[in-house]
């Protein structure tokens, strides 16, 4: 093993490492300070903590492809919005009504597009113009926050559909909806971004964007296409997220796109690009959520997670630098 | 100059925004009298006073090289802390109270990006979520709100006129010009230029680049402070969220002032122009009879136009040669 691949593997082990002292902590300490008498570790709880972080950590997922390709997204919390009101109030229309439970999958359909649409305006501009992705999607969180009111007005839009909700709730395996569908989004893009030519190729762009252009790669289309599917994706954790609650303020999703990066750094992915893994944020969603529900489980108030979550983020930071450095000076010798 | 093709471009990346926000002014006036009202005027720079204090702050992070994403938790922060501090301690003890908290908080920042290196958009990533944190800790998570509202000079600040003109309008030009001539006419603000153009460069020219990134933090810890102040004075009472969101409003104000968030470039008068823009438009778009959420879509398009000018300027082709 080089000593490359013995650092990668320390900094992949690293945050799971950290969910199992978070677990140990507030299984050990958490149940001497708790305020109920359930234990931390109890099957149902932790069912319901991958069923919570679903809605950001399909985003997150999404967000390392950008982040790898050496791009970032601060528009998805606003496509987020957006596409739960196309699902909600698309439900409403006549011809859809007429439809009886098949105007779901159909309304689902036109959520996802427009989340495919938003993301690839965002994708083309980014390719086209050459503007950096982080001015690209800074006004179109402000742009698609506009359209939102467009569609909605400033009243919350709310349209419960029983089926849906019976979807929703639904346990497969003992697993929730949205937890299959964000393990299953894990599934498939650790796939894309290992095995296929897009991933190996988004890496490479990432790492050196003047090196993969001279070897050829069109970049362009990959940042297009990967526009796309985090939009795709946003669309998609609004879909698992509103099927249920059924109901939209024209706020929500408002500072999704920055616990979505929270969550990403903390799996170890690089903000500069070329080096992160799907499987790393996943671990980086669970360890937030898990110090949420841990920090609540020991009587903590909500206040203390902020704090505790941004100190921890700069903490991963200063390690991190730490760990970059040793590597530099093995190197040297 | 002879007026060439390529001169007018230059020109018109160069000065793009002011050209833009001419246009805007001149079409707005001519669609609606009202646009160019004295009161109208001043009712737009008056309530674009509390970003616009912000923005010049965040234009100094950013020339620098760097960025500032905790600008509205602190603002929030600042506006909590006064707000808390006026009933226990009386204003006038209240208000050097809260800058010296506040300076803290940018100290930290500057301590992190500057001398340990960090990078910045994860370190005040991090601080928002933080400071927000604190803010809760500190109001237990309830709304502020001074006992005595009529008996207090603390409104002063964001209420009175001075000399016929709003105190907000006020502190945000004498801040600006100051400000604007720190970073023109000081050889901290060249310096400033010097560790956001280069820093490797500047590094070896001798610069302290970490301590010129820490005082760029505690310039925008500054700004902060008198933000949350006038925000404090003008209401008397706010909710513990009262400045979030606005970290990347106040980012799009200094982008669309023409600031590089690669750094080395950018002023503090077009950092002004920037914000004086959002503040008109939103405001035009409404005279005009436009739903409010046009503004949003419309700045989106400015954003993203302004930027793009620049960028095509600069490389000599309208279109990215990325294939």
């Amino acid at each position: 093993m080089t000593p490359d691949k013995r650092k990668d593997l320390l900094k992949m082990s690293a945050i799971w490492a950290f969910i199992l002292v978070e677990l140990a902590f507030f299984s050990i300490i958490g149940d001497r300070l708790s305020v109920s008498d359930k234990a931390f570790m109890d099957f149902e709880n932790m069912l319901l903590l991958l069923k919570q972080s679903a809605p950001i950590g399909i985003i997150a997922l999404g967000m390392t492809v950008i982040m790898i390709n050496g791009n970032i997204d601060l528009s998805v919390g606003a496509t987020f919005a957006l596409a739960a009101i196309v699902l909600l109030e698309s439900m409403t229309w006549p011809f859809m009504q007429t439809l009886g439970d098949w105007a779901i999958p159909l309304a689902w359909l036109f959520a996802l597009l427009t989340g495919v649409a938003m993301g690839a305006i965002n994708g083309l501009i980014v390719w086209k113009t050459g503007v950096d992705a982080f001015i690209v999607t800074l006004g179109a969180m402000l742009g698609f926050r506009g359209l939102v009111f467009m569609f909605n007005g400033e009243q919350p839009t709310s349209h419960l559909n029983w089926t849906l909700v019976d979807f929703a709730e639904a346990q497969f395996l003992g697993l929730h909806t949205a937890t299959w569908f964000l393990l299953a989004t894990a599934l498939l893009l650790w796939l894309l971004m290992t095995k296929t030519v897009h991933g190996r190729n988004a890496y490479a762009i990432g790492n050196n964007r003047e090196a993969a252009v001279n070897a050829g790669i069109r970049v362009g289309p990959h940042f297009l296409l990967n526009f796309m599917l985090i939009g795709f994706l946003a669309a998609l954790s609004a879909v698992v997220f509103y099927s249920e609650s059924g109901s939209v303020n024209p706020n929500d999703g408002m500072l999704y796109e920055l616990w979505a990066i929270t969550a990403v750094v903390l799996g170890g992915t690089k903000l500069a690009g070329g080096y992160g893994s799907i499987i790393s944020t996943l671990g980086g969603v669970i360890a937030i959520q898990l110090l949420r529900k841990g920090l609540g489980h020991v009587g903590a108030d909500t206040q203390t997670v902020n704090l505790v979550i941004g100190l921890i983020l700069i903490a991963v930071l200063i390690l991190d630098r730490q760990l970059n450095r040793k590597g530099q000076e093995e190197l040297k010798i | 100059m002879k007026l060439t093709k390529q001169s007018v471009g230059t020109f018109l990346a160069k000065q793009g925004i002011l050209v833009a926000f001419a246009v805007f002014m001149i079409g707005f006036a001519l669609a609606n009298q009202r646009f160019i009202d004295i009161d109208n005027i001043a009712g737009v720079i008056r309530s674009s006073a509390i970003l616009g204090v912000m923005a010049l702050g965040v234009t100094f992070v950013v020339i620098g090289g760097n960025l500032d994403l905790s600008v509205g938790s602190m603002m929030s922060f600042s506006t909590i802390v006064v707000l808390d501090l006026h009933d226990k301690i009386g204003p006038a003890l209240a208000i050097p109270a809260m800058f010296g908290l506040t300076l803290l908080l940018g100290a930290f920042i500057g301590f992190l990006v500057g001398y340990l290196k960090l990078n910045s958009l994860i370190v005040t990533l991090g601080m928002l979520s933080a400071i927000h944190g604190l803010t809760l800790t500190w109001s237990g998570g309830k709304n502020m709100d001074i006992a005595d509202k009529s008996g207090t000079w603390f409104s002063v600040f964001g209420q009175d006129r001075l000399l016929g003109i709003p105190m907000p309008i006020l502190i945000f030009a004498l801040l600006a010009a100051i400000l604007g001539l720190v970073m023109a006419k000081t050889p901290f603000g060249r310096k400033v230029y010097a560790v956001g153009g280069n820093g490797q460069a500047a590094t070896f020219s001798g610069i302290p680049r970490a301590r010129i990134v820490f005082f760029t933090y505690l310039v925008s810890a500054f700004c902060v402070a008198t933000a949350g102040l006038l925000q404090a004075s003008r209401s008397l009472g706010s909710q513990n969220t009262v400045g979030q969101g606005m970290e990347l409003e106040v980012l799009a104000a200094v982008i669309l002032g023409g600031a590089s968030l690669l750094g080395g470039s950018g002023t503090i008068f077009k950092t002004v122009i920037g914000v004086l823009i959002l503040g008109f438009i939103q405001n035009g778009l409404l005279l005009v009879g436009l739903d409010f959420y046009v503004q949003y879509i419309v700045t989106w398009a400015i954003i993203i136009l302004a930027v793009w000018l620049d960028v095509a300027a600069k490389r000599g082709s309208l279109w990215s040669p990325i294939a």
